[in-house]
């Protein structure tokens, strides 16, 4: 694979409602200070990939909104494309855009607002409209199923589950961007009000409205720009859509994503040799499980320093979060910094019960 | 390293106005069949899958997952790209980026609609700004109908004049067993039609459809091995240039003109007319079928119509354009702009059956939605020697 960086990044603090933002608004916001991260102006930007989806922006051709905000027609015009999904597909296919020899660059966006749409309606239409939709689930519904599976199958504990909330909203307590700032207790944690059992309360991500942007670069252009953090392996995978086809105490995509990452990376021992990661924790057990796909439970890494989405949680924007604060660490400029980061993982999902995952390794 | 990708087969529903026998997934299902059919190759042989459509169509959310047993995607990489009308060339387009990165080297590229299942100009009517542009915005066709009197009104082109490009694609049509409308008509039935939204009357305009296409992208590596002659795409471009209806520019089509512009520099065709064999339009009207050509650089501006009349663009002329019958024939819209792709990739395979035109060397599809946007695909026999 050529030598592609992440060059540039922002992200918007989170929060319930942002009233006076429109979409483009905020993204015009993160795309300004991506570039501004990167020393670069739009004139520099190759090419353009935005990531939103229809049911949460209330309208069809959702990246329509946010065309004039990021440089759509800026200049002769750029060539521009959107994914719908998390956002580390669509900085997949901004990479895949630079791989090609197409561009030099690709500015990647995502935008999200849930304070504009019912986020139990809309997750409920992630269920199949004839035969399942009907019951009402919605995204947690169908969570608080896995992690009865899980924790019944692995052995995962009440307590455990609550120490993921601590550590996540005691990390999401530094992070000026989180939605959710406030430490909890494992005894608030434990003692929280029930919302889908095992789920309680603080099991739960808030719903963020917010936007992300990242610039990936190719080694040329990367190489001028003040602090790249280059890709070294990524790869995504997708799972059997019906609940009751998987088995949702475990994840063989997310574990096959991992494995190809890692062997893109040339990452053997990702224990020892991944030293920070961003996990796609829209629930607490979910951080447990995740990292046992990965191959990294057991190890001391520090994982959601930032807090995770358990602290802050924009659909679609999360996982570019993830990006963002991986690569942030790998550049020492992280608001909760760890010590020694030089490869880190980061890690984006979609569906329900995380039925498709992607995995960046990202290095300095 | 980068490769060079080529479109190795397709395999299209046959489409029509509504398919109450299956649900989205087994219409998918049904295109990628044929994909497979077509090529020869198992579904053990893909490596990843990419699914477009509208959501507000079908209503679905995450359709690329949800999908999953109708294309096969399980335990490989699936993803969604979606930009509106122009999400079937969208597809095609990141068929070539996704395969041309070296990551992929058979990827199954689904575009598709259950139209039937929608309140289509409804669904449209929310693509535009909720304060500013949608209460006064009454779906695709009376934007359509704005373009089309901007341009008829500049160069006194007629109604009949337009009626000359639905003549001819409803003529192409009954060559294509894939067509949703297939009916040969005259200048004076379109003239004759109901009127819609003046000027366009009801054979002026596409119809919408229930169908899936699937086409399969191959690396340089193996894409020969698959099918001998394969079409190699050139080069890919687009413009989505607005956000809001009334920044849009509507003669000439801005977003096309620079597309072209940016696909001729690349691939060095000057003379798009002589050196393109057969483009396939995403045509959703007939003045479109004017307009539009002069934005691609077949003529000068009011001038479209005479290479209509003449017969330039008919099967038999010089460039013949939408053998397949277009848009105006068939309009599954998520699978819209893809088609154009297939069909393109049939004709320089020879694969096109009774809508083949002999010796097709070098071909177009175009992809147009959204505010006034267009995408731009340029196909090859040759492999290029540029990427």
């Amino acid at each position: 694979m050529d030598r592609v960086a992440i060059v540039g990044a922002a992200q918007t603090a989170f929060s319930e409602k942002k009233v006076a933002l429109t979409f483009a608004d905020m993204a015009y916001d993160v795309t300004t200070r991506a570039l501004e991260d990167a020393g670069m102006t739009i004139a520099d930007i190759g090419n353009i990939v935005t990531v939103s989806n229809d049911f949460w922006d209330g309208r069809t051709i959702s990246s329509m909104a946010v065309g004039d905000a990021i440089g759509a027609a800026y200049g002769d015009g750029k060539n521009i494309s959107t994914v719908e999904g998390d956002g580390t597909f669509g900085a997949f296919y901004g990479l895949a855009r630079i791989l090609s020899h197409s561009y030099k660059s690709t500015l990647v966006v995502a935008h999200s607002k849930a304070s504009e749409g019912d986020p139990r309606l809309i997750s409920n239409a992630l269920f199949d409209p004839l035969y399942e939709r009907p019951m009402g689930a919605d995204r947690v519904a169908a969570a608080a199923l896995q992690a009865q599976v899980f924790m019944q199958e692995k052995g995962v504990s009440l307590e455990d589950i609550a120490r993921v909330v601590v550590k996540n909203r005691k990390n999401g307590a530094v992070n000026p961007n989180a939605h959710r700032k406030e430490a909890i207790s494992h005894e608030q944690a434990l003692n929280a009000k029930p919302i889908a059992l095992p789920l309680k309360e603080h099991d739960v991500s808030p719903m963020s409205d917010g936007a992300a942007a990242i610039i990936l670069a190719g080694e040329s252009v990367a190489r001028k720009t003040p602090h790249p953090v280059w890709v070294k392996g990524v790869a995504f995978a997708a799972d059997a859509y019906y609940l009751g086809e998987r088995d949702l105490s475990e994840s063989p995509a997310l574990r096959q994503a991992a494995q190809k990452a890692y062997a893109m990376a040339g990452v053997k021992d990702p224990a020892r040799e991944i030293h920070a990661a961003e996990i796609y924790d829209e629930f607490s057990y979910q951080e447990i499980m995740w990292l046992k796909e990965l191959g990294l439970t057991g190890s001391a890494l520090p994982v959601n320093a930032s807090g995770g989405c358990l602290s802050a949680h924009t659909v679609i924007v999360a996982g570019l979060v993830r990006m963002i604060e991986a690569s942030l660490q790998i550049r020492g400029k992280a608001a909760n910094q760890q010590n020694g980061i030089k490869t880190a993982l980061a890690h984006g999902q979609n569906g329900l019960c995380g039925q498709s995952h992607c995995v960046w390794i990202l290095g300095n | 390293m980068a490769k060079r990708v080529a479109i190795v087969g397709s395999g299209q529903t046959d489409h029509t106005g509504s398919r109450p026998d299956v649900t989205g997934v087994e219409l998918i299902n049904e295109a990628v069949n044929r994909a497979l059919e077509n090529t020869g190759l198992t579904r053990a042989d893909i490596d990843g899958v990419v699914v477009g459509n509208m959501d507000h169509f079908e209503g679905i959310n995450g359709v690329e997952l949800w999908s999953m047993d109708g294309h096969g995607g399980q335990l490989k990489p699936v993803i969604k790209l979606t930009t509106g009308g122009t999400t079937g060339s969208t597809l095609a387009i990141g068929g070539y980026h996704l395969v041309a990165s070296g990551m992929f080297d058979r990827l199954l590229v689904i575009g598709w609609e259950k139209n039937s299942e929608s309140d289509t100009t409804g669904a449209i009517t929310t693509a535009f700004d909720p304060i500013w542009d949608r209460l006064v915005f009454a779906g695709a066709i009376s934007g359509l109908a704005i373009d089309a009197m901007h341009y008829m009104h500049r160069f006194g082109i007629t109604e009949k004049d337009a009626a000359r490009v639905a003549v001819r694609d409803r003529k192409h049509a009954l060559n294509n067993p894939h067509a949703h409308v297939r009916k040969e008509i005259s200048i004076e039935d379109v003239m004759r039609s109901p009127m819609i939204s003046d000027p366009i009357k009801m054979w002026d305009m596409c119809p919408r459809t229930d169908g899936a296409c699937a086409v399969i992208f191959a690396s340089e590596d193996v894409a020969e091995k698959i099918n001998p002659k394969p079409a190699w795409v050139w080069t890919t471009a687009n413009r989505h240039l607005y956000s809001y209806l009334g920044d849009v520019k509507t003669y000439p089509i801005e977003s096309l003109e620079r597309a072209a512009k940016e696909v001729y520099r690349k691939t060095g065709i000057k003379e798009p007319l002589k050196e393109i064999d057969v483009m396939e339009l995403y045509l959703p009207y007939s003045v479109a079928g004017l307009s539009w050509i002069e934005g691609l650089g077949l003529c000068g501006p009011g001038q479209a119509p005479k290479l209509l009349w003449d017969g330039v663009t008919d099967m038999g002329g010089e460039l013949p354009i939408n053998p397949s019958g277009g848009v105006i024939s068939t309009n599954p819209i998520g699978a819209t702009g893809l088609i154009r792709a297939a069909e393109c990739a049939l004709q320089i395979s020879g694969q096109a059956g009774a809508r083949q035109v002999p010796d097709v060397k070098v071909a177009l599809s175009t992809g147009f939605g959204g505010c006034f946007w267009s995408d731009i695909l340029v196909y090859g026999s040759k492999k290029p020697n540029f990427i």
